[in-house]
């Protein structure tokens, strides 16, 4: 980086700072508490709080709930560079996401690399502005890890596909306005060569959703039914019977995304959480050895994993980066967040079992640790990622 | 900063890599191990890198070195673990040259340093006293006597320390074991009356040494920085040793690594290659993934000590407890991988074994670095 660009990034950075200061509330600069406390966007979308409302806004506004998106499209702008500065300077005062969504970590990325000009006009902006929330179509009942076996299919019909069929672990179909979507347009070719990836209004008739109850008492996913639902072709993003090209890159970002779901470096250390149930010596150490042990094991790994995602972006602005380490993170990270909990858990004692008291609000914290139980599945569980390691990054036998 | 290697520190990387791997495979290491070279390490390959600007790599400028930073050590370091190099660079170039252009006053860097650049002084620091690291436990007297201290104790893995032509000695002026006031470091000449110096030939190889100091007399301008003040430029000095450490872990730990996959693509069992089974190739991913963090963790970590020594204790701290738990087990599913022709002497991977043994003792182990970055976080 020469001189003048170094000078112009650090004017960027106080900028931002200034920027920051003035427009983040007070309130959201700590984590959210909880899903609700979370603003996912949509046509039924209600903000949680004012300072929800007026950060949303800021943000929005700036461009910046999608720094990196070009202008056109309703994004900042931004060079990767600026980007990585703007993301610490909001990691600094802990200010927390604008807007959470699957349009800007999944379909987005998706749509500016494989989506037609129209596409991406149509679509991207909405994303940007909050407007239109979506979910994804991939897993169904009998594909799961082998996803490229899925069965709901898309017949032709003119210039329509008429969609039957069922996906499951929907993330919050029940609440999403659009769908993107894998289905067979081919049933005659291999696998992986007869799929599509076609986006839909999830008001379209013929489409319903059914909540699934999960371990941890709430219901983030859901059943997702097609009866005849008639899609215009032109929905379809890339070309007909390439949809896998699509949905693998999509992935991608989906696992870079589960990687780094963890609460990195947020919020207060594991080791005060720790001491307020087990309490501390007279030199401060937590009264359970062992656990200070794992714990501090813990802070060490999740250290080095962040120094770890860090040079994976700064990897890929170089042109560097292998295009399946994404899977590397995904494992290594929903792995060390299944440790987190484990830990919170262990610390907590009898205090994280309750769960339905005020006190414990609702049994955050054992519900919580059940959630993250499916971090290592989504979006390809760790042993999927494994083998995605061995074949694509180290090139063992025997794909 | 961003963590990928510049332009600059690529072709250094490639440089040292030519010489290292060119000049001194792992069989260089063999071969003086089983010669019992009385230096344990090849002279000529030295000068080779004190004329390639390596010896003094760390050292300013002015006083004839390289002036770069600890990022480019640390390229250098992991170069090194890929062969297991034996080479004075470590004690020399990075961690007594550092100890000195960091505490040295003018007569004391001008006195040295340049010697360190052109490849004619060996140096080394004596700290470790205990078996184990515990810097802030030591106990080795230095009492004032006239005009200068007598010293008096002993110290154990003095890496090159039969060798050396300068020994760094941490003693302590003041205070009590495990305090930090009272600690100060000294410039000795290991040929002075009452030092007495015993090679100890190590697990793997490499060159170590027991010293022991009976009444050894040093004048006053024999002291690196300030009396019973030395806890910080120590801290300083043994963060950049771990850094560098590290960095060898992590290229001793690739290294390893790729030796074991190329294995596991050509071996054959059952009918067919081994590395087809899925039992091995997720051992493997794991591993790979265990590697690259611990790759970033330790870039994480010279680049904070590139940017201020004082702010990156506990980045290092992460970085070398990653490197030791990441190069054991590197080390230990190189040996199980490769079967009985791991355990063969005849087999190189062995000496990758006892290297990260020793690797890991050097300057703390993981243990060590663990509980620091729990004290670091106050818990």
């Amino acid at each position: 980086m020469s001189e003048s660009e170094t000078a112009d990034l650090e004017q960027f950075r106080s900028e931002t700072r200034a920027w920051l200061e003035a427009n983040c509330p007070p309130e959201m600069r700590k984590p959210a508490t909880s899903d609700t406390d979370v603003f996912w966007g949509g046509r039924n979308a209600k903000f949680s709080s004012e300072p929800q409302r007026i950060w949303f806004e800021h943000m929005r506004d700036k461009g910046w709930t999608v720094p990196d998106w070009p202008r056109e499209y309703g994004g900042g702008g931004l060079s990767a560079a600026e980007h990585k500065v703007l993301r610490s300077e909001m990691a600094k005062m802990g200010a927390r996401p604008p807007l959470s969504s699957f349009g800007i970590w999944m379909l987005g990325p998706a749509l500016l690399k494989y989506g037609n000009e129209a596409q991406k006009k149509e679509h991207l902006p909405k994303i940007a502005a909050g407007l239109i929330r979506w979910c994804q179509g991939y897993s169904e009942p009998n594909a799961g890890s082998d996803l490229a076996s899925l069965q709901t299919r898309a017949e032709s019909d003119g210039d329509d596909f008429v969609i039957t069929g069922s996906k499951i672990w929907t993330s919050y179909a029940n609440y999403a306005d659009w769908i993107f979507c894998l289905v067979r347009t081919d049933p005659a070719a291999k696998k992986h060569d007869g799929i599509s990836f076609i986006l839909f209004d999830m008001t379209s008739k013929g489409v319903t959703t059914k909540p699934i109850l999960l371990i941890s008492g709430y219901s983030p996913f859901c059943e997702t039914f097609f009866d005849g639902v008639r899609v215009p072709k032109s929905h379809v993003v890339g070309t007909v019977n390439r949809g896998w090209d699509v949905a693998k890159y999509l992935l991608q970002h989906e696992r870079a995304m589960i990687s780094g779901m963890g609460e990195r470096g947020v919020g207060r250390p594991l080791g005060q959480i720790a001491a307020d149930s087990v309490g501390s010596d007279a030199q401060g150490k937590l009264d359970d050895a062992m656990l200070r042990g794992q714990i501090a094991s813990f802070d060490v790994d999740e250290a080095a994993l962040a120094a770890c995602a860090e040079r994976a972006v700064d990897l890929a602005k170089a042109g560097q980066a292998h295009p399946a380490f994404s899977s590397a993170m995904k494992y290594y990270g929903t792995e060390l967040n299944k440790r987190r909990y484990e830990i919170l858990m262990s610390a907590g004692g009898v205090d994280a079992l309750e769960w339905e008291s005020e006190r414990s609000r609702q049994g955050a914290r054992p519900r919580a640790w059940l959630r993250t139980k499916a971090n290592s599945i989504e979006g390809g569980t760790s042993e999927v990622m494994l083998g995605i390691v061995a074949k694509r990054i180290l090139d063992l036998p025997g794909a | 900063m961003a963590l990928v290697l510049t332009e600059e520190q690529s072709m250094l990387r490639d440089s040292a890599r030519g010489l290292i791997s060119d000049k001194a495979p792992v069989s260089h290491l063999r071969g003086l191990r089983d010669s019992k070279d009385p230096t344990g390490f090849s002279k000529e390959l030295w000068h080779s890198f004190a004329e390639m600007g390596f010896a003094g790599l760390l050292v300013p400028e002015e006083f004839g070195g390289s002036g770069l930073g600890c990022m480019e050590a640390g390229i250098v370091m992991e170069e090194i673990g890929r062969t297991l190099m034996p080479s004075p660079f470590l004690a020399t170039s990075v961690v007594a040259a550092s100890a000195l252009s960091r505490g040295g006053n003018a007569a004391q860097k001008s006195e040295y340093l340049p010697k360190i650049s052109n490849g004619s002084l060996l140096a080394t620091l004596a700290i470790d006293e205990g078996a184990k690291h515990r810097p802030l436990q030591t106990n080795l007297q230095a009492v004032r006597a006239g005009n200068g201290f007598k010293l008096s104790g002993a110290k154990a893995l003095v890496v090159d320390g039969h060798v050396a032509d300068l020994v760094i000695v941490a003693a302590r002026t003041g205070g009590a074991a495990g305090e930090r006031d009272g600690l100060t470091l000294f410039l000795v000449n290991p040929k002075a009356k009452g030092v007495s110096i015993e090679r100890t030939i190590m697990v793997d190889a490499h060159n170590a040494a027991r010293i022991e100091f009976a009444n050894v007399e040093v004048n006053a301008d024999s002291v690196l920085g300030e009396v019973d003040q030395g806890a910080a430029l120590l801290d300083g000095v043994l963060d950049i040793g771990r850094g560098a450490v590290a960095a060898e872990m992590v290229g001793l730990s690739d290294e390893v690594f790729n030796r074991t996959v190329e294995y596991l693509k050509n071996r054959k069992q059952f009918g067919k290659l081994i590395g087809e089974f899925q039992a091995l190739q997720h051992r493997a991913a794991e591993l790979y993934v265990d590697i690259e963090i611990t790759r970033a963790a330790t870039m994480k970590a010279l680049q904070a000590l590139d940017a201020d020594v004082a702010k990156a204790a506990s980045a290092v701290a992460v970085a070398k407890a990653r490197a030791g738990t990441t190069a054991t087990r590197a080390v230990q599913e190189g040996v199980q991988m490769h079967g009985g022709m791991g355990m063969t002497d005849q087999f190189d991977i062995g000496f990758f074994m006892k290297r990260a043994r020793v690797c890991e003792e050097l300057f703390g182990d993981a243990n060590y670095h663990t509980e620091q970055l729990a004290r670091a976080r106050g818990y």
